[in-house]
C-alpha cells in the first residue's frame, strides 16, 4: 500500500476528482448534473494544471464516446456523472465492455426514477451491477461508504479498470459527493503514467512499423460474435474468483440478525448495530465494498449461522435480490429501506429492523 | 523500360471489397488513402469508421481504426484527438449517421474546432439496411419508408449539412464535392488533401462531403445513377467550398 499524506477536510466529489488525478489519470470528460457538478467544476481548474485535458461535451452520451476514443488510444480516462445522466452513457458503457476498454465512471447516485430529485439514493443498483446497457457485460462497481474509502476505490477502480480492460465504475451516492470529512489522500513514489500499461499492444495510436491496431465491436459472424462472449465471460468469472471486497463487523459468532448493507447505508446501519447491541440482540453486518463481483459466498458462509437477514438499501429493494441469491434459502431474508431522497436516521433503521426481528420470531 | 504510373496506395489494403458493384464507397477511399500516402500521415492516422455501409471501412485502410456506434464518431475522434494531439484523426460518415442520429456530434465537434477530418458521404439514403429515407433523401425520391416519394410536408426539406455547418463563427473548412465523374473526382481529390493538410498543420476542424451514387438502393444502374446524381443532387447541394479558414 501506498503512503498517506496529511489530514485534511474535502468534500466528497472533490475528493473523487483528485484520487482520479494521483491515480495518473490526465483526460476527463464530463457534462455537468446535480448532485456532480463539483468534480467537473474542481477538474476544469485541475486539469491544466497537471497537464491534463478536460472536456465538457454536448451531451453524456457523446462523453460516453469521447471516454471510448480516448481509451482506444491508450490513456486514462475518467468521467462522472449522476443517474440520468449515466442511463444517457449506457450506451457508451456496453460498448467500451464490448472493446475492453480500460474507463473509470463515478456515478452520484440521485434519487430516481425519472428526473427524480438530487437527495441521495441507491436506486441505481441494478443498472450498475447488472449490466446496464444492452448485451451480456459486467461493470465492476465499487460502492464506498466514506469520503476516505471513495478516495481509495477512485485508486482501486483504474487499478482494475487497466487490469481487466473493462469499465470500473464508483457508485456513491450524493450523500458521499455533498458531505466534508477528514480524509488522507495517498501519496505515491512516482506518479503513475498517464497511460495504461500495456497498451502499445493494442491501441490505436498509429500503425508506425506495424499491423493495423483495430478497436471495434461489431462482429456479424456468429461464430466471432459468440466467442467474443465467450472471451467477456471467462473475464467476468476471474474478476468474482479475485476483486471480491467486503468488511464484516461483529460476524463471528451465531447472529440473531445479518445486515447487509453499502454506501451511505452501511454507515447508518453501524450506528444501529450498536442500538440492537444495547438492546440485547446480536447483529452483524456484512459491507460489501465491490457490488460486482457480490460477496456471494461470504454472505452464503455467514447466512448460516444467522437467524435471519436484511438487506438495507436506500432503494424500493434492489440489492436484496442479490442476497436472496447468495443465501439460496439458508435463513429468510427481509428487505428495509427508504425511497432514495429521504435518508432514515438510525432510530428508523433500528426500529425497522426491530419490527422485522418480531415478525419472523427472533424477538417476543 | 517499365515505369509504374498507377499502383494501390500504401493506405489501402488488398481486401476485396463488399460495397456494391457501382458504389463510389471504394473511390472515396482510394481518395483518402492517395491524400494520406501524398501528405505522408499514414503511420500516424487513425479512421473512425461509422454504421452504416462503410462500418467494414477498416477493412480496406492500412492505418490503426476505431469503430463507432451510429453518429458517434465525431465524438470518438474528439476524445483521441484531444489526448494524442499528433495524431491525424479522420471520420467516415454517412448520411443516416452524420445527418440524423449523429447531427449533436457533429454540430459540436465543428462548433468546438476540433482539428479532425470528417469524409461525410452524402448519397440521399440508407444504404446498409436497405434503401430507407435519409435526412438527405431529395423531394419526391422513392425510399421503402417514404414509397409515395419524400413529401417535404410531413419529413420536412433534405439537410444541407455543408452550409449548416458553414454558419459556425468557428474557424473551419467545409467543401461539398461529388464522385460521379472522373472530372468531379480529381477536384474532390484536391479539396480532401487540403483538408487533410490543414488537420496536418494543426489548424482547424475539417468536413468535406461527397456527394456518392447508390445504384443498389436508387434501383438505377450505375451510369444512370450518375447521371440521377448530377441532374437532381448537384442543384439541391451545390458544389464548392463553403468555409474556409480564416487566413486563407
Amino acid at each position: 500500500m501506498n503512503e498517506r499524506g496529511q489530514k485534511i477536510l474535502m468534500k466528497g466529489n472533490e475528493a473523487i476528482a483528485e484520487a482520479a488525478i494521483i491515480a495518473g489519470c490526465r483526460a476527463y470528460f464530463c457534462y455537468p448534473i446535480t448532485p456532480q457538478t463539483e468534480i467537473a467544476e474542481y477538474m476544469a481548474r485541475r486539469m491544466p494544471e497537471v497537464g491534463g485535458v478536460f472536456l465538457q461535451g454536448e451531451s453524456e452520451l457523446a462523453v460516453s464516446y469521447m471516454l471510448f476514443g480516448a481509451s482506444a488510444g491508450g490513456v486514462k480516462v475518467f468521467t462522472s456523472s449522476s443517474s440520468p445522466g449515466i442511463s444517457l452513457m449506457q450506451e457508451g458503457i456496453s460498448y467500451i465492455a464490448a472493446a475492453q476498454l480500460p474507463v473509470v465512471i463515478a456515478n452520484i447516485i440521485r434519487n430516481g426514477p425519472g428526473l427524480g430529485g438530487i437527495l441521495p439514493a441507491q436506486s441505481d443498483y441494478f443498472q450498475a451491477v447488472k449490466g446496464g446497457g444492452h448485451g451480456d457485460y459486467r461493470c465492476i462497481v465499487l460502492g464506498p461508504s466514506t469520503i476516505q474509502e471513495a478516495v481509495d476505490l477512485m485508486i482501486l477502480a483504474f487499478e482494475l479498470a487497466e487490469k481487466y480492460r473493462n469499465p470500473a465504475m464508483l457508485l456513491a451516492d450524493g450523500m458521499i459527493g455533498q458531505m466534508m470529512e477528514p480524509v488522507e489522500l495517498p501519496v505515491f513514489e512516482s506518479t503513475p503514467p498517464p497511460t495504461v500499461k500495456g497498451h502499445e499492444e493494442w491501441a490505436t495510436i498509429g500503425a508506425k512499423g506495424r499491423k493495423q491496431h483495430l478497436i471495434k465491436t461489431l462482429y456479424l459472424d456468429p461464430v466471432s460474435a459468440y466467442n467474443l462472449n465467450l472471451i467477456l465471460n471467462e473475464k467476468y468469472r476471474k474478476i468474482e474468483e479475485n476483486e471480491c471486497r467486503f468488511e464484516e463487523i461483529d460476524t463471528s459468532s451465531k447472529m440473531d440478525v445479518l445486515i447487509v448493507s453499502y454506501g451511505t447505508m452501511a454507515r447508518i446501519c453501524k450506528t444501529s448495530l450498536t442500538m440492537l447491541a444495547q438492546n440485547g440482540i446480536k447483529a452483524g453486518m456484512l459491507r460489501p465494498i465491490t457490488l460486482y463481483p457480490f460477496p456471494i459466498l461470504k454472505i452464503r458462509e455467514l447466512a448460516e449461522r444467522a437467524k435471519v437477514v436484511v438487506s438495507v438499501e436506500l432503494s424500493m429493494g434492489q440489492m436484496v435480490e442479490d442476497v436472496e441469491r447468495a443465501v439460496q434459502g439458508k435463513a429468510p431474508v427481509r428487505f428495509y429501506g427508504s425511497a432514495g431522497g429521504l435518508v432514515p436516521n438510525p432510530d428508523q433503521v433500528t426500529e425497522g429492523l426491530m419490527k422485522i426481528l418480531k415478525e419472523e420470531g427472533v424477538l417476543r | 523500360m517499365k515505369v509504374t504510373i498507377f499502383k494501390r496506395p500504401e493506405s489501402l489494403t488488398t481486401a476485396i471489397t463488399h460495397y456494391c458493384p457501382g458504389c463510389t464507397h471504394g473511390v472515396i477511399h482510394r481518395l483518402i488513402a492517395e491524400c494520406l500516402d501524398e501528405l505522408g500521415l499514414r503511420e500516424k492516422t487513425v479512421g473512425i469508421a461509422p454504421v452504416g455501409c462503410a462500418v467494414l471501412a477498416y477493412n480496406y485502410f492500412n492505418t490503426d481504426f476505431q469503430e463507432a456506434a451510429h453518429g458517434r464518431a465525431p465524438a470518438m475522434a474528439t476524445g483521441l484527438k484531444r489526448t494524442r494531439p499528433d495524431l491525424i484523426v479522420f471520420t467516415y460518415q454517412g448520411d443516416g449517421d452524420l445527418a440524423s442520429i449523429g447531427t449533436n456530434e457533429i454540430l459540436h465537434a465543428a462548433n468546438r474546432g476540433e482539428k479532425i477530418t470528417v469524409v461525410f458521404v452524402n448519397n440521399a439514403i440508407y444504404g446498409m439496411t436497405g434503401g430507407q429515407l435519409a435526412p438527405t433523401t431529395l423531394p419526391m425520391q422513392v425510399t421503402t419508408t417514404c414509397p409515395r416519394g419524400r413529401d417535404v410536408k410531413l419529413t420536412g426539406w433534405p439537410l444541407r449539412v455543408a452550409e449548416l455547418l458553414a454558419t459556425l463563427k468557428t474557424p473551419g473548412y467545409v467543401a461539398r464535392v461529388s464522385v460521379h465523374d472522373p472530372k468531379f473526382t480529381i477536384e474532390a481529390k484536391k479539396v480532401l488533401k487540403k483538408a487533410f493538410k490543414f488537420q496536418k498543420e494543426g489548424r482547424c476542424f475539417s468536413l468535406v462531403e461527397f456527394l456518392s451514387i447508390c445504384p443498389t438502393n436508387w434501383g438505377l444502374t450505375p451510369s444512370e445513377a450518375s447521371a440521377w446524381l448530377e441532374k437532381n443532387m448537384i442543384p439541391y447541394f451545390p458544389l464548392g467550398e463553403m468555409k474556409l479558414p480564416e487566413e486563407f
